[in-house]
């Protein structure tokens, strides 16, 4: 008996290697670091982990569909710009502090529509979303840059910046965001007929075809779940600044992608957890917290992360190897 | 009669799309600029998209052998600092050799894990993406480099320089083109390239050696990225150390607008050639007709996927996806 629940830990395990990699670093980090095990810095992890999580989240939808969005970053620095710029209109001036809620709405609109815009491509057309979604992350930038004029914008309200450092009892409020959001999406991939759709549709395309579910319309909603997020994610971005830049949210399409597929994601689709995506987030934001206090240069965080993402990459083709042997050469 | 003649057309237009997009847009801009159809200007379009052009050819072999390099951008980054930096400390010669040397070990570590421990190329590309960033970053300590005497040294050819009467870059960006298509066309290795992208067993059961096959491809990428690294490093004479950051995309972006599948097997260096360009002259022809700078990224947007498109809508014989 014990046995065998020692082998299902085992077997979790070697499909989640990600929290084993956790403990690991969270005991380094804890014994080597006199200020890390802190209740205060576990909050600062969660807030600085919520943006690229919160994405996280719904790219672990989109690839285990078996497609990607690279425009997720683009989306992060339209939606901030949108939230930050049209609380400051003059349309809006009569209803103080309520017209963050106009403009947090079309913030978000607008990571929905882009998502369904890429969705509806990718459905219709064909094109591969790598390609689609490329395109869409350059173009969103460029229309990010004109819609901006190249500037920053600053929230006069600071209600708004207010929010992003606010607390709902002992935790941040963007980290209960996040924390809400996480088992929100959990439990559609795993408990609901989209879920369970959305790992047919990235297993076996044709299968889920005939199977009868709606190819099409169910991947473009996945997108849409992206684009929501990643606006979501631009939204708290600017009201943890209380700022918008246009370059806001570079190179996050990247940082998403590697904490998804460090939980476990498969590229090729079908498979992949919202658990093993926190994992990934987690493990991200610990390495980078911790070695942050350790006051290793940013620098280096970059190099081990790079080489975590192929470690882990490399581990999981050892463990979970196939029966079939692959052909040498 | 007349229906065969509108196929022929229609097989034309899927073939070729790229060539008459390029000519349209060509006569799009000679007709809305007369500034456009210049030989100066359309030389400054050339020789602007130099560095993109020749990490697009490079890439195109690996695209061709069926992965991705997403790596190329950092690779440029790191190059171009590295050439840079050493130019005042061991004189150029030297410096040109250690930095080529050097690309080519991050291209051969590419190589190695995508070729010979076959891991997934688009992960692992993107793990060196961020691992080059910060070995440049601790290369520099977060500083830009700079080459102090820029007057007198022979270093300034790559970037500023003339052949011919003809800028460096453009001679250098079209040179490696024609080289490399020249190879990927009419030689064995070019063809089994074609053979492994396309289908990798049967490539293996015809005796072609993959992982070494692969591996050169990465080797090669690695090359015209150390190449670009020159160009760019001699017209700026100083770099950033994160100068390259998102190039990798912007390269891809001509790749695939050059009409190179992604899933590999098939492409062509010169249609590469054509799409860089394109991407070029959007750029520059949109700029001359008094658009902001970044309209070009919104036709860019639009251009990527209307090319794909009518690729693949050419080959599966219509419009409209199948995808219920």
């Amino acid at each position: 008996m014990a046995d065998t629940s020692k082998n299902a830990f085992v077997t979790w395990l070697t499909r989640n290697p990600i929290w084993g990699f956790i403990v690991l670093i969270f005991a380094f980090f804890s014994f080597s670091n006199e200020y890390f095990f802190d209740l205060q810095n576990f909050q600062n992890i969660l807030v600085q982990t919520s943006t690229i999580g919160l994405i996280a989240l719904g790219m672990t939808l989109v690839m285990i569909n078996g497609n990607i969005d690279l425009s997720v970053g683009a989306v992060v620095a339209l939606a901030a710009s949108l939230a930050v710029d049209l609380q400051s209109w003059g349309v809006f001036a009569a209803w103080g502090n309520w017209a963050i809620l106009p403009a947090v709405a079309a913030a978000l609109a607008s990571g929905i529509v882009l998502g369904a815009l890429n969705g509806f491509i990718v459905w219709k057309t064909g094109v591969d979303a790598f390609i689609v979604t490329l395109g869409a992350m350059i173009g969103v930038r460029g229309l990010v840059f004109i819609y901006t004029r190249e500037e920053s914008f600053f929230a006069m309200n600071f209600a708004y910046s207010d929010f992003g450092a606010s607390s709902v009892g002992p935790l941040p409020t963007l980290a209960v965001l996040f924390l809400l959001f996480t088992v929100a999406t959990h439990l559609l991939l795993s408990r609901t007929v989209h879920g369970r759709n959305t790992y047919a549709v990235g297993g076996n395309r044709d299968a889920a075809v005939n199977a009868g579910i709606r190819v099409g319309p169910h991947m473009m909603i996945n997108f849409m779940i992206v684009g929501f997020f990643a606006a979501l994610a631009g939204v708290t971005l600017s009201s943890q600044m209380g700022a918008a830049t246009p370059n806001l949210g570079r190179d996050y399409e990247l940082w998403v992608i590697t904490a998804t597929v460090l939980g476990g994601t498969k590229l090729t689709g079908g498979a992949g957890n919202i658990i093993g995506t926190f994992g990934g987030v987690l493990a991200i934001g610990i390495l980078r917290n911790g070695m942050n206090l350790m006051q290793v240069p940013a620098f280096y965080v970059l190099v081990i992360l790079g080489m975590i993402l192929i470690a882990v990459l490399f581990l999981d083709k050892q463990l979970n190897r196939r029966g079939k042997q692959e052909l040498k050469t | 009669m007349a229906d065969t003649r509108l196929k022929t057309i229609g097989e034309l237009l899927a073939r070729q799309g790229i060539l008459i997009a390029f000519a349209i847009f060509l006569i799009g801009f000679a007709v809305f600029s007369d500034r456009f159809m210049t030989p100066e200007n359309l030389a400054t379009v050339i020789r602007q998209a130099a560095i993109i052009g020749v990490m697009a050819v490079g890439v195109t072999v690996v695209v061709i052998g069926g992965n991705l390099d997403l790596s190329v951008g950092s690779m440029l980054s790191f190059s171009t600092v590295l050439v840079v930096d050493l130019h005042d400390k061991i004189g150029p010669e030297l410096a040109i050799v250690v930095m080529l040397g050097a690309t080519l070990v991050l291209g051969a570590v590419n190589g190695f894990l995508v070729g010979v421990a076959r891991l997934n190329s688009l992960i692992v590309t993107l793990g060196m993406l961020s691992a080059i960033q910060g070995l440049t970053l601790i290369y520099t300590g977060g500083k830009n480099v700079d080459i102090l005497d820029q007057e007198t040294t022979w270093f300034a050819i790559f970037g500023r320089g003339y052949v011919a009467g003809i800028a460096t870059p453009i001679v250098m960006f079209l040179g490696l083109a024609l080289f490399m298509h020249v190879v990927m066309a009419y030689t064995p290795f070019g063809r089994r390239v074609y053979a492994v992208g396309g289908n990798p067993t049967a490539a293996v059961f015809s005796g072609i050696r993959r992982s070494r096959l692969v591996f050169s491809t990465y080797l090669i990428s690695a090359l015209t990225t150390g190449i670009a690294a020159l160009i760019l490093g001699s017209r700026v004479m100083g770099s950033q150390n994160n100068v390259g950051q998102g190039y990798e995309l912007l390269v891809l972006a001509g790749v695939i607008l050059g009409g190179t599948s992604l899933l590999g097997g098939s492409g062509n260096i010169l249609k590469t050639v054509i799409g860089v360009l394109i991407l070029g002259f959007i750029q520059n022809g949109l700029l001359l007709m008094g658009y902001p700078y970044y309209a070009q990224w919104l036709v860019t947007w639009v251009v990527i996927i209307l090319a794909v498109w009518l690729d693949i809508a050419a080959k599966r014989g219509r419009l409209l996806s199948p995808i219920a």
